[in-house]
């Protein structure tokens, strides 16, 4: 592994306030809500540094979409610098959250924001390659790279 | 008459549970489901192991007879059995690949292939069952001797692939091995006498070829065809000239015939052309359709 952090100053941002949603919201358990999504995902840590994603402003609420008619969901992400080579890493955290969170007829986008990084399209058809995504989660040390950004906020 | 101006119906027979993961490839045992011989099928999965399903002749459903396990540390991702059905390889992301032998009412590993870097994608056997291949995301394609008593030589590994390679078949009559990868290219190997095995001709995307992953291949039963499919949510058909595949000297080049476009709008997976002649692919938008060709190709 690398010696020195890759992006050794990242610029954290403060946690943006949680809105409630209303318990008697009618249309809360058949729609899949974006922000929904969000709440699942803002808290999962970047893998060099102790913050979360939202923090690093990797992720915010306009990083998901979902067009419920053809039943997908996008996330885009911007990696704190264009050389990031965590990229791959925190695509692999957000399929894993996201893993049994909706019907089954759901799929998943992940790519990183257009511009965002030097080998955008090399990250994306990676973060997009269904058996490169599940021989990566079957390495023991990424397993735990990713185990260890998706639960260190329950710690 | 024309398959096209036919109506097809797939109907579900039956859901085969068992699998505690993902089951990611299956495959048919040569020389069963007719004639009274029941149909045999082997399936491979996520939860590393393989089984393998028999048809009941009484009932017509399918009963799981054996569970290949403890052999595999990882994904099994693919199975194939030997021309004959005598043996069964299974390709892992253990970066091995097994071949296991039918042995009284059980499944026998009778031998490891080691040899990859990484994760192994797919394997095939030529159709005299003398010669198996195997690739993975190592990039490379490994050609493997079957020798007697089970002993496989490496006779050959193949580079060329500049990405992860998907999948590997050989031509359905002559010696001539296919491998389509994430590079978005499809490479024909052939051999110019004493196992000295190289790449003949590359289609890529100048080549009216695919235009990001290629997932699968397919044979026609005269393997003058071949069907591609893609990510790039094409599949393309290829053809060749017979005669000159044939007769062996030389390789006879593949030109594309025409892409089939619009019918899958998430990467298409998998591609299979049956005997009969309908090629039937499945795709990540739940879908699986049928094709046939009509009058005019």
């Amino acid at each position: 592994m690398t010696l020195g952090l890759i992006n050794a100053n990242p610029v954290v941002h403060a946690k943006k306030k949680r809105v409630a949603r209303p318990l008697d919201d009618p249309h809360a358990d058949d729609a899949v809500d974006p922000l929904e999504i969000y709440d699942i995902v803002r808290d999962i840590r970047d893998p060099e540094h102790p913050y979360s994603l939202e923090q690093l402003s990797v992720l915010s609420e306009e990083s998901i979409t979902v067009d419920e008619k053809l039943g997908r969901i996008l996330i885009t992400f911007t990696p704190t610098i264009q050389h990031c080579s965590m990229a791959t890493v925190i695509g692999l955290c957000l399929r894993e959250k996201l893993k049994d969170c909706f019907p089954a007829h759901f799929k998943v986008d992940i790519k990183v924001a257009p511009g965002s990084h030097a080998d955008e399209e090399a990250v994306n058809k990676q973060l997009n390659d269904k058996e490169r995504v599940a021989a990566a989660l079957e390495n023991p040390n990424l397993r735990q790279l990713v185990t260890e950004c998706l639960y260190s906020s329950e710690l | 008459m024309s398959l096209v101006d036919e109506s097809f119906e797939l109907k579900e027979l039956q859901v085969l549970e068992g699998h505690a993961d993902r089951v990611w490839s299956v495959a048919w045992k040569p020389a069963t489901g007719f004639d009274g011989v029941p149909a045999v099928l082997a399936s491979c999965s996520g939860d590393k192991t393989v089984r393998v399903w028999e048809q009941s002749p009484s009932s017509g459903s399918f009963q799981c007879k054996a569970v290949l396990e403890e052999t595999h540390t990882r994904t099994v991702r693919s199975c194939a059995w030997s021309p004959s059905g005598k043996l069964l390889a299974t390709a892992s992301f253990d970066a091995t690949t097994a071949v296991w032998e039918h042995v009284g009412d059980d499944y026998e590993c009778v031998s490891t292939l080691e040899g990859h870097e990484n994760e192994v994608k797919s394997i095939s056997w030529n159709a005299s069952g003398s010669l198996l291949a195997t690739c993975g995301r190592d990039k490379s394609v490994w050609i493997w001797e079957v020798l007697p008593g089970n002993e496989f030589e490496c006779v050959s590994v193949l580079q060329g692939h500049t990405q992860d390679v998907k999948m590997v078949q050989w031509h359905p009559n002559m010696d001539i091995l296919f491998s389509c990868s994430y590079d978005n290219t499809i490479k024909v190997w052939a051999e110019d006498g004493d196992d000295d095995w190289h790449c003949v001709q590359t289609l890529a995307e100048a080549n009216n070829g695919h235009t990001s992953t290629v997932w699968a291949l397919s044979f026609n039963a005269t393997g003058d065809k071949m069907a591609t499919c893609s990510d790039d949510l094409t599949l393309k058909i290829w053809g060749s000239d017979l005669l000159t595949i044939q007769s062996g000297n030389g390789s006879a080049p593949w030109k594309h015939i025409c892409t089939l476009s619009g019918y899958h709008d998430r990467t298409i997976f998998s591609v299979h052309w049956s005997r009969e002649g309908i090629i039937a692919s499945g795709a990540a938008d739940d879908a699986i359709r049928l094709f046939a060709e009509d009058g005019d190709g």
